[in-house]
């Protein structure tokens, strides 16, 4: 699969200068089309303010499939809401860029933002029925999303709707239009809704915990689902789980988050393999653990308040190898090989 | 749908029979003799034992009951003691005018109330949602009757912009030729115009008066019931497919937020039934409201069972169709 992404280069429809990722194998991956730099994101209330995003840095290049894992709260959703720019207060991003094919996206007005959405960038939820319009068929909303992205109406929306669902897998399509959500199974619902985010050939889709609430059997196939549209449409693709099983089927490369930073970014085998930070490898013991039978081991202690972020590297708290500059010093993502890259200070000595 | 209709009609047997033990009972409990009314103060002793005797007021009260009820099943209500009529044929006669005040107060209340609320939820915290809660605060802490003639003073004697108290229409103004039995809806259809001024400057101010009582919940309800929606799973993803906010606001949110909405407008027109009791008096309103105040004052029973009875009717088919609208704008629902 690396090396579909590896010559998988149609022409783009950047308008920026492309930059091109140096491959794990020394390659060139496909252009990059988004590059989140330094993110920040703060929750404002009346009385208080609690930054949840600090400087996050994400690339992902046309066709890339990039995971990002962490536990509740870390701020993945956080993330993805503002690529798409769907933050709502409290809300609200504070600094950073999102590069997205050449355009800083936090740059755009509300209308432009508008016009990206749906069109260039889609999105897909964790709880597929409820995302889908209780008092609408599937097909109404569709429908709807096909006059508005590719000006289609009348039979030949009617017949573009009906290939949509057949190309997400779902039999049937015509009777799947009638239908509304709660007519529809968890898993026909994210097959409906992944439907309606690809209804005009978006370049990236952000997956928000897209297989969570479904059965496991069902999981897979969303899965499957998700790796053939990239193989069919070169579609890039954030997908957002704490699933690290779904992250190893997936995905190429992934992040780890924690607190609002990523703290490990590697492709999914080198992670897996080479894992750095004390904060993965926790993470990997507790899968490891679920597999092998025996105790489960945990990480200690909790994900911390965002309230009382710990001075210095937030995982300090939790971590065993914590020394003093620990607590004081924040560190910053250094890579300890091209595609690896890690925000530990002690990563060298802990190999 | 048909099967369901018709189960809910039959339902309504056994409520009715229900609200009539409880009037029926009430009635009788409730001090104040109906021979008073009947009789003339200086007749004698014998004359109204004769007259209750007549009257069946002697009766075990399970047999004055059985009476009642088959003439109820048989659609006589019983004669009022004050105005000596059939009870049926006096609550039909007054029931077109309250229904058009009715009406049209509730109208003015929707047409003002889910633009405000979706408003309000839509800019909250804003000066236009601060505003909102200000009008439903004063709208519910203010009672109907004082809220009646403090616009009877401001637009009648200080303003001079519209009539006295005057009923549904001057006095020296023909009523419109009955078509609906509604003023306002009669002579607009048949073109008569000092008709359609009079009896729309009769009703603007009962009808605001009535409609700023029913805003209040209204409003809040469609505000509370569009910030769901606005914050639901679906909105968000109508959003991220890059729907323009009007679709979003008004299509997606709007129609789910609608459902509570319709439920509240019923429970408000019961409500308004009641109001419309106080209201009426004030503006010297020829409806069911005048009559059922006048029944309480001189312990007219059968005006009174006769009132409760239609009361309830009204309200369980109220509810009735609001099930089935229901039924027609959710998809969820089915029967």
């Amino acid at each position: 699969m690396k090396e579909d992404i590896a010559v998988a280069n149609p022409e783009i429809a950047s308008n920026g200068e492309p930059l091109s990722v140096p491959a794990a194998d020394g390659g060139l991956a496909g252009k990059e089309i988004l590059r989140v730099e330094n993110l920040e994101v703060e929750f404002r209330f009346p009385d208080s303010s609690v930054t949840v995003l600090a400087g996050v840095n994400l690339d992902v290049a046309e066709g890339e499939i990039v995971g990002i894992v962490g536990e509740s709260g870390s701020g993945k959703s956080v993330t993805a809401l503002s690529i798409i720019g769907l933050l709502r207060p409290p809300g609200i991003v504070t600094g950073g860029r999102i590069q997205f094919c050449g355009q800083n996206l936090l740059e755009l007005g509300a209308d432009e933002m508008q016009a990206i959405r749906g069109e260039r960038i889609s999105m897909i939820f964790q709880n597929p029925r409820a995302s889908l319009n209780p008092v609408f068929t599937v097909g109404k909303v569709l429908r709807e999303v096909l006059l508005l992205h590719g000006g289609l109406r009348g039979g030949a929306a009617r017949m573009r709707a009906a290939e949509l669902l057949a190309d997400v897998g779902l039999p049937d399509p015509d009777a799947v239009l009638r239908r509304y959500p709660h007519q529809l199974s968890g898993g026909m619902a994210q097959r409906a809704m992944i439907a309606l985010a690809l209804a005009s050939s978006p370049q990236l889709l952000l997956a928000d915990e897209p297989s969570t609430a479904l059965d496991v059997t069902i999981q897979y196939q969303i899965i499957q689902l998700l790796s053939r549209l990239r193989k069919d449409r070169n579609l890039a693709q954030i997908v957002i789980t704490h699933n690290l099983g779904v992250i190893a089927e997936l995905c190429d490369r992934v992040a780890v988050m924690y607190a609002g930073a990523i703290v490990e970014e590697a492709p999914v085998e080198r992670l897996f393999d080479e894992t750095l930070h004390p904060y993965t490898k926790g993470l990997l013991a507790a899968r490891a653990r679920t597999e092998g039978g025996g105790e489960l081991e945990s990480i200690p202690g909790q994900v911390p308040d965002m309230k009382r972020r710990p001075a210095g590297c937030a995982f300090h708290p939790r971590c065993a190898f914590a020394t003093k500059i620990c607590r004081s010093e924040s560190p910053g993502l250094e890579s300890s090989s091209p595609r690896h890259r890690v925000a530990c200070h002690r990563w060298r000595e802990l190999i | 749908m048909i099967a369901f209709v018709a189960r809910r009609l039959l339902l309504l047997i056994p409520v009715l029979l229900g609200v009539t033990v409880v009037t029926f009972t009430l009635t009788r409990i409730i001090p104040g003799n109906p021979i008073d009314l009947m009789v003339s103060p200086l007749a004698d002793a014998e004359t109204r034992a004769r007259i209750a005797e007549n009257a069946g007021l002697n009766d075990p009260l399970w047999e004055q009951y059985a009476r009642y009820i088959w003439g109820v099943a048989n659609g006589d209500f019983g004669d009022s003691f004050v105005t000596s009529q059939p009870v049926l044929d006096d609550l039909t006669s007054r029931f077109m005018p309250t229904f058009e005040l009715t009406l049209f107060a509730m109208l003015l209340a929707i047409i003002l109330a889910v633009p405000l609320g979706i408003a309000s939820a839509v800019w909250r915290g804003t000066w236009i949602d601060h505003v909102s809660r200000l009008l439903a605060v004063f709208g519910v802490a203010m009672p109907v009757f004082w809220v009646s003639l403090v616009a009877i003073y401001v637009f009648f004697f200080l303003l001079h912009w519209l009539p006295a108290p005057q009923g549904r229409i001057s006095v020296i103004v023909a009523p419109p030729d009955a078509i609906t039995g509604l003023f306002v809806v009669d002579s607009l259809l048949t073109g008569n115009w000092p008709a359609l001024r009079s009896s729309f400057q009769s009703i603007l101010m009962p009808a605001c008066v009535l409609a700023f009582a029913a805003m209040a919940p209204l409003a809040r309800m469609t505000r509370s019931s569009m910030i769901e929606a606005l914050e639901s799973d679906y909105t968000r993803a109508a959003r991220a497919m890059g729907l323009p906010e009007r679709s979003v606001v008004f299509r997606h949110a709007l129609r789910n937020a609608v459902l509570p909405v319709i439920t509240m407008i019923a429970i408000v027109y019961g409500y308004l039934l009641g109001g419309v009791v106080l209201v009426e008096n004030v503006f010297a309103w020829p409806g069911l409201g005048r009559y059922v105040y006048n029944a309480i004052a001189s312990s007219d029973y059968p005006a009174l069972q006769g009132f409760i009875l239609y009361s309830t009717t009204v309200y369980v088919l109220l509810f009735l169709f609001v099930d089935i609208l229901y039924v027609l704008l959710d998809p969820r629902v089915r029967i």
